[in-house]
């Protein structure tokens, strides 16, 4: 009989509490700078404005692609709003786990009218993906280096110059960037890079490549490693995202000076789950309409050294909220830092990546 | 029992203190001769262990020196003072076998293997275990771990055996049994024996002197019989078998006698054992079956006391009476069946000769 | 008190006893079970399940068969072998298939589970899903071919026919690193081997692990076990500090003390043990994993040694040296076989966490350090191979079986004590 009442109780406390808390919204992202800048930007001022909705921050999205498939596959769907790059929405929204948008219908215009499909212009690239930001992957280095007698890498090549600059460096333990480099400082040229990618000869030049530096390389796996390796001396010269660069340098103010030549252009941006109730799907949509407008876009910018997706943005970009700097040099759209950019190919790394991981495990474990 | 050697064991101006502040063994002299059965007697904390310990070396003393065949052992590990020693719980080594356990202290005297059978063979067969070699200790009784105990402490054939509390886990009746087993391996062997524990009886039956202690301090060290029957001090007298106590102030002293004032008046004739002279307080010892009922008018001592409580135990009779204003006052009484009825209530006179009276230190 | 009346004995109120005790055992039994209930409720949904579905999914292949059921079964009556592309049914047949699968959007994941088998077969799929919808009434081999040459690549054929069973055993070959070839099952190429040197290095650096474990965690747990309870009681905290630690914590503090920049070397450097140039290597290599998860899991060495070690009574190394044992024999021969059964249970506990961990490997291992865990991490979470994970992970789960087995024989199971 008590066992009966403590169900009783203990659903009917259950039914309440989700009655209660119907306005919460779960919000996937990446933790960190990043995650909190988002949260400055964007949910902070809608929170203000719908009191009655209650943002929760989970920081999974690094494995977005695997959490989504298995909640499909359970039936049940627990993330409102999920952050991912570029490459993770494109297979989100083929196999269905993402939910198409209308740019035009579920996005707001620019100020002066521009529909949303221009203002973001080709960086639409998934019909499911709403994008927030541009990053890339590229180089920090320390000032400082004594054996350098001066010199400063100022092309991606110094990266495999172990003679001009001794010195550990540091690369993301997975072929996807690495591979690409490689072959660019081996000669070929940018547009050839994944024809011959895709060749046995190819993928071992690159490794070739790879080899001279192999021994002075520490790979790291999460995006703070290298700002921290970099701080600590381990390593002279290594890759990670730009925006964590920007930190080390302006924020931690250490001796270490961006490398922008053949950065790798990324995108990140939100997508909606399918098979979110209509109750939900109201609210998500509301508060995306809001997050990507062009002014929101811009304030993003203040906490962090990202561009915004929007072409109307980028004149609104202003100074660092704390730090009072002018943002714009920091972006790695800025003319002066985008004058040699790699475009990474993400349906060509969807079919080689299997094949090409496994050879790139093999070659590091040797 | 003492020959033209000197001690086996000699302990000179022993003191022990774990904490520097207490001692626990105060200024310990003691003299043991070859092949005597000494039996450590005292309550738990009274020091008896630790002096056991120091002897095997599990302890250092903090002052003075123990000696061994007149060799100073204060520096000698415990592994090379070749002392056998059975253990509180046996201490048998559950992952050998019995006959491992035995041949372990011949191992280790990296005696050859023929020899270490041979001697395991006769150990076992001296503690009647002839066919148990192959079985773990824990598949043995209680008592025969003790035997096998007892054959491992001596397999090696070593000149002094200590035993801590041996016979502590096992039940009264395998206890007794045990004592004379113990008893006639002593005799048999001729080796000096240390033996430590706190049941009186165990004491009184198996050794050849007992070193009563408390306090740290030996408070007497003889026979059992005089320990039993010429107490030093009221202490032995409360710790060796029953005693009824009354408290008194001397007011005669005549040679070794002396007369004792109880609080309520009665005078009673005492032997005068732990008492300095007239004006000290003092407690009497007396022990319940040496009080007669219906005595002669020559006894020493003559009262009157109230029968207060009967108990019936087979072959005697406990008589609790209130003598002096005492009601802790026992009697016992030999049951020979006579007719005479003793009744609760009835006031009845009893006396005792001077000699079972001892006068000693008072109590508190 | 009731009489035994004929044959049956029965209660006072006229009831059969042994009805009666049935009942009352009955009773009894479903408490029990009631009580234990959540538990096995628990057991089962996370655990057994889960399992269950792993050795599912390790051979699971229906995917084929349910995305393309008409081309699978077209395809029963084509010879892979005969160096000839299937017929036109067959491309119908896909056709059919392919448009029914692109309105559900499982073209796509197809395409990536045969992407595992053979490159290319993503971008296949993706590219012709785009078109299917625009195809024509047939003949459609044409057609297909127009959308994506690739249709008439004889290996794409025989990689689909090859794959149709619902059951597959290719998630276990690549766990080998072998691989179905129409000439059989043969190694995969030099530059793509990688599981079976990750078992074998999670194996070794798994025992190196427990022995220094072992070697690092005995004379601690000694020590403790022969102090006074209240003093071990606040070591035993100390021991136990690792657990309360944040794992970011710990890895930033092993980072701050082992790279090469870091407080060990400098002092290294500084006392002149090594030269500036050549700084020691503790981190970011299998050195790195080995310290880290040495102090990791030494707490569960320390342990069961330690609750061992408790319940050895101190007479029995006195006994031994009483006897004429000098420290070191008291010890070897006395007080080590009794402590055996803690190292067991240790021994076994540090292994098994050890073979399993992944994330300390991940964040200090480097390249040279990590376990056969990141890679199924990495199948799982990243690359979506849930069924070579899944058959990585059955395969270590195999080998916990074994071992145990092994250890059991060579040991004794029972021979493992927590205390």
């Amino acid at each position: 009989m008590k066992l009966k009442t403590a169900i009783l109780a203990g659903s009917a406390l259950a039914l309440f509490s989700t009655a209660a808390l119907a306005k919460d919204m779960t919000v996937v992202s990446w933790g960190g700078a990043y995650q909190a800048s988002q949260k400055a930007a964007y949910t902070d001022p809608y929170v203000k404005m719908h009191p009655d909705i209650n943002v929760i921050w989970d920081e999974s999205s690094a494995e977005a692609v695997a959490k989504l498939r298995a909640m499909n596959e359970a039936g049940n769907i627990t993330w409102d709003l999920v952050d991912v790059v570029a490459s993770d929405a494109i297979r989100l929204c083929d196999e269905g786990l993402a939910m198409p948008i209308d740019p035009d219908k579920d996005l707001a215009a620019a100020p002066d009218g521009t529909p949303a499909s221009e203002d973001f212009g080709d960086l639409l690239v998934s019909e499911c993906f709403i994008p927030q930001i541009v990053y890339s992957t590229t180089f920090g280095y320390r000032t400082d280096v004594a054996e350098w007698n001066g010199k400063t890498p100022d092309d991606i090549c110094d990266v495999f110059d172990l003679k001009t600059f001794p010195g550990k460096r540091s690369l993301e333990k997975r072929p996807i960037n690495n591979m690409e480099w490689a072959l660019l400082c081996d000669g070929v040229p940018k547009d050839e890079v994944y024809n011959v990618l895709e060749t046995e000869e190819g993928q071992a030049r690159a490794f070739a490549k790879l080899d001279t530096i192999k021994d002075q390389v520490v790979w790291w796996s999460a995006g703070a490693e290298t700002p921290q390796l970099l701080a600590d001396k381990e390593v002279v010269i290594g890759s990670t995202y730009n925006g964590r660069l920007f930190s080390l340098i302006e924020e931690q103010k250490q001796p270490v000076a961006m490398l922008w030549d053949a950065q790798v252009f990324d995108l990140d941006g939100w997508i909606i789950p399918t098979g979110l109730p209509e109750d939900r799907l109201a609210m998500v949509k509301d508060f995306v309409k809001f997050a990507t407008d062009t002014q929101r876009l811009a304030d993003q910018a203040k906490y962090i050294s990202y561009g915004p997706a929007r072409k109307s943005s980028a004149p609104l970009v202003g100074k660092h909220a704390t730090l009072g700097i002018d943002m714009a040099p920091h972006m790695p759209t800025d003319p002066a830092n985008a004058k040699n950019t790699f475009l990474y190919n993400y349906e060509w790394w969807a079919d080689y990546r299997d094949d090409i991981d496994a050879k790139f495990q093999a070659w590091l474990a040797k | 029992m003492a020959d033209n050697r000197g001690a086996a064991v000699r302990y000179e101006n022993v003191q022990k203190s774990y904490d520097g502040e207490t001692l626990v063994v105060k200024n310990l002299n003691l003299d043991i001769p070859p092949g005597e059965f000494l039996t450590m007697l005292g309550p738990s904390g009274s020091g008896k262990t630790t002096c056991l310990m120091m002897l095997a070396g599990f302890e250092p003393a903090t002052h003075g020196e123990i000696f061994l065949n007149d060799r100073p052992i204060n520096n000698v590990p415990p592994h090379k003072r070749g002392i056998g020693m059975v253990f509180q719980n046996y201490a048998l080594f559950p992952h050998m076998s019995v006959a491992e356990n035995l041949a372990f202290p011949l191992q280790v005297r990296k005696m050859g293997k023929a020899e270490q059978q041979e001697k395991v063979k006769r150990a076992l067969e001296m503690v009647e275990l002839g066919d148990f070699g192959n079985r773990r200790p824990a598949q043995l009784s209680g008592g025969q771990q003790q035997r096998v105990a007892v054959a491992r402490a001596l397999v090696f054939d070593p000149e002094l055996v200590l035993m801590d509390e041996p016979l502590g886990a096992l039940d009264k009746q395998l206890r007794e049994q045990m004592q004379y087993e113990i008893k006639h391996i002593h005799e048999n062997l001729g080796v000096t024996v240390v033996y430590v524990t706190h049941d009186q009886t165990e004491a009184l039956t198996m050794s050849d002197r007992v070193a009563v202690f408390n306090d740290g301090i030996i408070q007497q060290l003889s026979t059992p019989d005089s320990l039993y029957e010429d107490p030093q001090n009221s202490f032995v007298a409360q710790f060796i078998g029953e005693n009824n106590k009354l408290d008194g102030k001397v007011v005669e002293v005549n040679g070794s006698q002396c007369l004792v004032e109880l609080g309520d008046g009665t005078r009673l004739k005492a032997d005068k054992v732990n008492v300095s002279g007239v004006g000290d307080k003092t407690t009497l010892s007396l022990r319940p079956e040496r009080v007669e009922f219906d005595p002669s008018d020559q006894m020493d001592n003559l009262v009157k006391g109230r029968i207060e409580e009967l108990i019936y135990l087979g072959d005697h009779i406990r008589v609790r009476m209130n003598v002096a204003g005492n009601d802790e006052f026992v009697v016992k009484v030999r049951n020979r069946g006579e007719k005479r009825k003793l009744e609760t209530g009835d006031i009845v006179p009893i006396g005792w000769s001077l000699n079972d009276c001892k006068a000693l230190d008072a109590v508190a | 008190m009731s009489e035994a009346s004929d044959t049956v004995l029965t209660t006072q109120d006229g009831r059969p006893l042994k009805a009666s005790l049935r009942k009352a055992l009955r009773r009894e039994k479903l408490r029990a079970f009631l009580l234990i209930a959540p538990l096995l409720l628990f057991v089962i949904v996370t655990f057994v399940l889960p399992i269950a579905d792993m050795l599912l999914r390790s051979v699971e292949n229906s995917i084929v068969e349910e995305t393309l059921p008409k081309t699978v079964q077209a395809l029963a009556s084509w010879d892979p072998t005969s160096g000839k592309l299937p017929d036109e049914a067959v491309f119908a047949a896909l056709a059919a298939d392919l448009k029914v699968a692109v309105k559900e959007k499982t073209h796509t994941r197809l395409g990536s589970r045969l992407n595992y088998e053979q490159t290319g077969m993503s971008s296949l799929f993706r590219k012709t899903g785009r078109h299917v919808k625009k195809m024509k009434e047939g003949p459609y081999k044409e057609q297909f071919l127009e959308v994506d040459k690739d249709w008439g690549d004889l290996d794409v054929w025989q990689t689909l026919k090859r794959f149709s069973p619902p059951y597959t055993a290719g998630y276990y070959l690549a766990a080998v690193d072998a691989q179905q070839t129409p000439d059989g099952i043969q190694m995969k190429p030099e530059d793509q081997r990688v599981y079976l040197l990750l078992f074998g290095r999670t194996l070794f650096l798994s025992i190196v692990i427990t022995v220094s474990c072992l070697v690092l965690g005995y004379p601690i747990a000694f020590i403790l076990a022969a102090l006074p309870l209240r003093t071990s009681n606040l070591l035993m905290i100390l021991v136990l500090l690792p657990f309360w630690t944040s794992l970011l914590v710990r890895t930033s503090a092993w980072k701050v003390l082992l790279q090469q920049q870091g407080v060990i070397n400098d002092f290294l450097v500084w006392i002149g043990v090594v030269s500036n140039t050549d700084r020691l290597v503790m981190i970011n290599n299998q050195t790195g994993t080995i310290i880290a998860m040495t102090h990791i899991l030494l707490p569960f060495m320390i342990l069961p040694l330690y609750s061992v070690m408790k319940t050895i009574s101190p007479s029995y190394v006195r006994a031994a040296k009483s006897l004429g044992a000098t420290d070191w024999t008291a010890f070897w021969r006395v007080y080590f076989p009794q402590s055996v059964p803690g190292i067991g249970a240790g021994a076994v506990l540090v292994f098994i966490l050890a073979i399993g961990y992944y994330i300390t490997p991940e964040l200090v291992g480097g390249t040279s350090g990590i376990f056969i865990s990141n890679r199924i991490a990495y199948h799982i979470s990243s690359s979506l191979n849930w069924g070579l994970g899944a058959a990585l992970g059955t395969m270590l789960l195999a080998a916990v079986l074994i071992l145990f087995i092994v250890y059991d024989k060579i040991v004794g199971i029972d021979n493992v004590k927590l205390g």
